[in-house]
């Protein structure tokens, strides 16, 4: 493979002979396998390897951006990123001030691309196996793919970094027929390159599966509002989704009546409610030593006693918004620039148990389980791939997948119990500006909401 | 190229070598003013071989490194799946005109001067909008070469011009938007801010919703977000074959309103998701999918057309793997009426542009369900306002099966979606007093 530390102090140096406010690069190469399987074959399997990197301009407040994986003419990209740049400029640039940092961080402690295709297909055979063992299964889905990618940072204030990290996810969907009525049921699981942390999860495959051929005979809910429990995965989505990104600066810095909805202080929830990303956690799929701006990851309180104390920055949103920086600058690979980016994202743990949240529900739904969400800052829409009725205090009928929905405002209000029983998701990744997807944890205890709109029949 | 295959013929019975080489400059303007030029250079390779009957994979960056790359594909190999299908001999492909060299020789300045007129109408008819643009335009080249001779290549050009605005009102937000994109210039910005100048003007009122059935008039827009996803699943020879599908054993059947007529058509000139060929050098062809109601086709790859006994229909697509089958553009043939006699015949019903999270649900059975991002009320045939708080929820194959009208005038929606707009007779609508 071409030496990209070589290139890299081939960069630093260049760098040096151009005149801009700032100048970044960033090198990165990457090794990724992936198997997918569709019913009962392994259908496709395959190894690619990457090699790439960019340069990074502001000149008076304007960015040009270079990515490419052709290594040649580096001067020559340089040159465009300031003459971009320069186009752009008409103002002051602002950047947080970091101290400039050398450090190589050291290697990762798991790589899964070491591990032999043949272990990862054994696994997912059995997986694919007990799945394939349910009666009345229609087909199966399952996709796995891992990465190792090292990546080299390094910027005209003389920080260089080095770093590595390694991914893996697994998603496996059971899918049932009848009568030309089709249900599935997935299962995402994610690790920071740690393999055994997707072995030996047989039961829960199975259950997938048998979950699946159950949703056949399963009532839709009528749609309306309702108290909504959410398990920890599902709370953790909400914490992401709906709170999560109206605390990315780039959203805020530049518009002044999100600001004024956003000032520091205001309350969100009630005073049990503390929200925070911190990618400062180790072995998290969404954790690391620097961002993408070479800045030092932190743990960031977004919500504390119900209060907005804080949010996610890159060194130009903290500049513009007289905050400090916190290290949220991220890019999913080396076609893209950094942009504000949450990390591993969870809910604090309150006080109550499972029982003491559904006591005292007389008519309520209880929503496990991720398939997907958005959200448009405002409002959001957060779907399970598995709920029930809640009746007069207890767990009742298994319902279709539901689709739950509100105004992030009032929903964050409207949280009436928090659980203590907190779990991290790895199964998720986040979709932002056309990079997608990121690795990310979210996570969060149980959590009650009072009244929730429910999407049904 | 020509080095890898002949490397690769060596250890394989069959080999394909695919290269697509992408020059892409994104413009982009953040709260109202231009913010950051990009420019992104890329080149990927990627190799399929058949290897004791077995198919590997592999691709790469690193065009220098081709004996890796080989070896790669010989190690996914012992795991692949038996290749049931033979890579495309020599053939002589349509005509399609997909590059104009206008695209490729616009400026930068130019660019720039596009975007900030988009801007400015937008503006100057609502002054406290925040608006986001992006100008782009990218120049695709793309080789295959296979061990049967088989050979292809074109070069595309794509340009694009997009905002989205927001307007924010205390904690009430509106979000507004149009893109197009097509592989000439586009060089007439106000055309594309008038449609977010109309929905500015039909969204200034707030009006409120009951919870129950309603007739619902999906846009364009809306047809793409909320419908067609699960259609695109629906219609896939891979869903298909697994019997995953809901129409999967109705080929030939009325499963559709016998107004509703639907194909897949990747020879339109100078649409950006149209091809000479596919991604495994299958001729482009139109391939009708919805013929008066009834299921007509769905779409094939080489190795799926070969496991369900048929012939690939030229939906090869790539996505940083092995070829699948995937739509290219779809299209949807306009009906006889007009968008004002659509909401002329509603006493209560909504129009929607725009339902947030319809794609989360058991798409694959046919359901969506979403919040309406951007949606208008219908009240005695006029609209009065926007909707909000709003959940629209529904089935495909339901709803779908009688529609009360289909438009008369049709629009692309992000290039990959020609449709007029549909109008519903009955949807479940759920809303927050």
């Amino acid at each position: 493979m071409t030496d990209i530390q070589a290139i890299a102090r081939q960069l630093a140096e260049a760098i040096k002979g151009y005149s801009a406010d700032y100048i970044e690069a960033r090198l990165e190469e990457s090794q990724r396998s992936h198997l997918t399987y569709r019913g009962r074959e392994l259908e496709s399997v395959g190894q690619v390897t990457a090699i790439g990197g960019n340069v990074r301009a502001l000149v008076r407040g304007g960015w040009g951006f270079v990515s490419f994986n052709n290594l040649n003419d580096l001067p020559g990209r340089i040159e465009l990123a300031v003459k971009q740049a320069r186009l752009v400029g008409k103002e002051e640039s602002k950047l947080a001030p970091v101290e400039p940092i050398v450090d190589i961080v050291s290697p990762e402690e798991n790589n899964p691309l070491t591990i032999p295709l043949a272990e990862k297909k054994q696994l997912l055979d059995e997986y694919n196996a007990l799945i394939w063992r349910t009666p009345k299964l229609q087909t199966s889905i399952i996709a796995y793919g891992d990465s190792h990618k090292k990546v080299i940072f390094l910027n005209s204030s003389g920080s260089y970094t080095e770093q590595e990290r390694s991914d893996i996810t697994l998603r496996l969907t059971a899918v049932a027929t009848a009568d030309g009525d089709v249900q599935q049921v997935g299962l995402s699981l994610g690790s920071r390159g740690d393999f055994s942390l997707i072995q030996g999860l047989h039961q829960q495959v199975e259950q997938m599966a048998r979950h699946a051929v159950e949703l056949l005979s399963a009532p839709q809910v009528k749609g309306g509002e309702y108290s909504v429990v959410l398990d920890p995965v599902l709370a953790g989505v909400f914490a992401h989704e709906a709170f999560g990104h109206l605390s990315e600066s780039d959203f805020i810095y530049e518009n002044d009546r999100l600001r004024q909805i956003m000032v520091l202080g205001k309350k969100f929830g009630s005073p049990e409610l503390n929200i925070v990303d911190s990618a400062a956690i180790p072995g998290l799929r969404g954790s690391y030593k620097y961002d993408d701006e070479g800045v030092p990851a932190t743990k960031t309180y977004l919500i504390r006693k119900g209060k907005l104390v804080g949010r996610l920055h890159s060194r130009e949103t903290a500049a513009k918004m007289g905050e400090k920086p916190t290290g949220n600058a991220r890019a999913i690979n080396y076609h893209y620039p950094p942009i504000v980016r949450m990390t591993n994202t969870y809910i604090e743990p309150g006080s109550a148990s499972f029982d003491e949240i559904i006591g005292d529900i007389k008519e309520g739904v209880y929503a496990k389980n991720w398939v997907g969400g958005t959200t448009s800052m405002e409002m959001f829409t957060f779907s399970a791939g598995e709920a029930y009725m809640i009746r007069h205090g207890k767990l009742a009928e298994a319902l279709r997948p539901v689709v739950l929905t509100g105004n992030v405002f009032i929903t964050l209000n409207n949280i009436d119990a928090i659980g203590n029983d907190l779990e991290m998701n790895q199964g998720g990744g986040c979709g932002k500006g056309m990079q997608s997807p990121l690795p990310v944890s979210n996570g969060s205890p149980h959590i009650r909401i009072s009244k929730c709109l429910v999407g049904g029949r | 190229m020509e080095n890898i295959l002949t490397q690769a013929k060596r250890v394989a019975e069959e080999a394909e070598v695919f290269m697509v080489s992408s020059e892409e400059t994104p413009v982009h303007f953040e709260a109202n003013r231009l913010k950051h030029i990009q420019s992104k250079q890329s080149t990927s390779l990627a190799l399929r071989i058949v290897r004791q009957g077995r198919i590997g994979y592999a691709a790469t960056t690193e065009l220098g490194d081709s004996q890796s790359l080989v070896d790669n594909a010989v190690e996914t190999a012992r795991f692949g799946m038996p290749a049931r299908f033979e890579l495309p001999s020599p053939v002589t492909y349509p005509q399609i005109d997909v590059f104009d060299p206008d695209t490729e020789s616009i400026s930068i300045e130019k660019m720039i001067d596009l975007g900030t007129e988009l801007i400015a109408v937008v503006t100057n008819h609502t002054p406290e909008i925040i608006c986001h643009a992006m100008v782009t335009k990218d120049v695709i080249s793309l080789q295959i070469i296979n061990s049967r001779g088989g050979q292809a290549n074109y070069k595309k050009s794509i340009f694009s011009l997009g905002i989205l605005g927001s307007l924010i009102r205390g904690t009430d937000m509106l979000f507004v938007g149009e893109s197009q994109s097509s592989c000439h210039p586009l060089t007439q910005p106000k055309e594309i801010a008038q449609v977010v100048l109309k929905q500015l003007e039909l969204a200034k009122n707030r009006a409120s919703v009951p919870t129950r059935k309603l007739p619902v008039i999906f846009t364009p827009l809306g047809v793409a977000n909320a419908l067609v996803p699960s259609l695109m699943i629906g219609f896939n020879g891979k869903t298909v074959l697994e019997g995953a599908s809901p129409i999967g054993n109705r080929l030939g059947q009325p499963v559709f309103d016998q107004k509703l007529w639907l194909w897949d058509d990747p020879t339109v000139a100078y649409c950006p998701n149209s091809r000479p060929c596919d991604d495994e050098g299958i001729p482009s062809q139109r391939t009708p999918l919805i013929e008066q109601g009834k299921v007509a086709n769905f779409l094939y790859d080489l190795q799926t057309a070969a496991l369900a006994h048929t012939r690939s229909t030229g939906n090869g697509s790539r996505n940083g793997g092995l070829p699948v089958p995937s739509p290219t553009a779809l299209v949807i043939a306009p009906g006889k009426t007009t968008v004002d006699e659509m909401v002329k015949d509603i006493k209560e019903g909504l129009v929607i542009e725009q339902l947030m999270g319809a794609e989360q649900g058991n798409i694959l059975g046919g359901d969506f369900s979403g919040n309406v991002l951007l949606g208008y009320k219908v009240e005695n045939g006029k609209i009065v306002g926007r909707v909000k708080d709003t959940m629209v929820s529904g089935n495909v194959y339901q709803v779908l099966k009688e529609v009360t009208a289909i438009g008369s005038e049709a629009k692309w929606v992000g290039g990959f979606l020609h449709t007029p707009h549909i109008y519903c007779p009955r949807l479940s609508v759920a809303s927050k007093e």
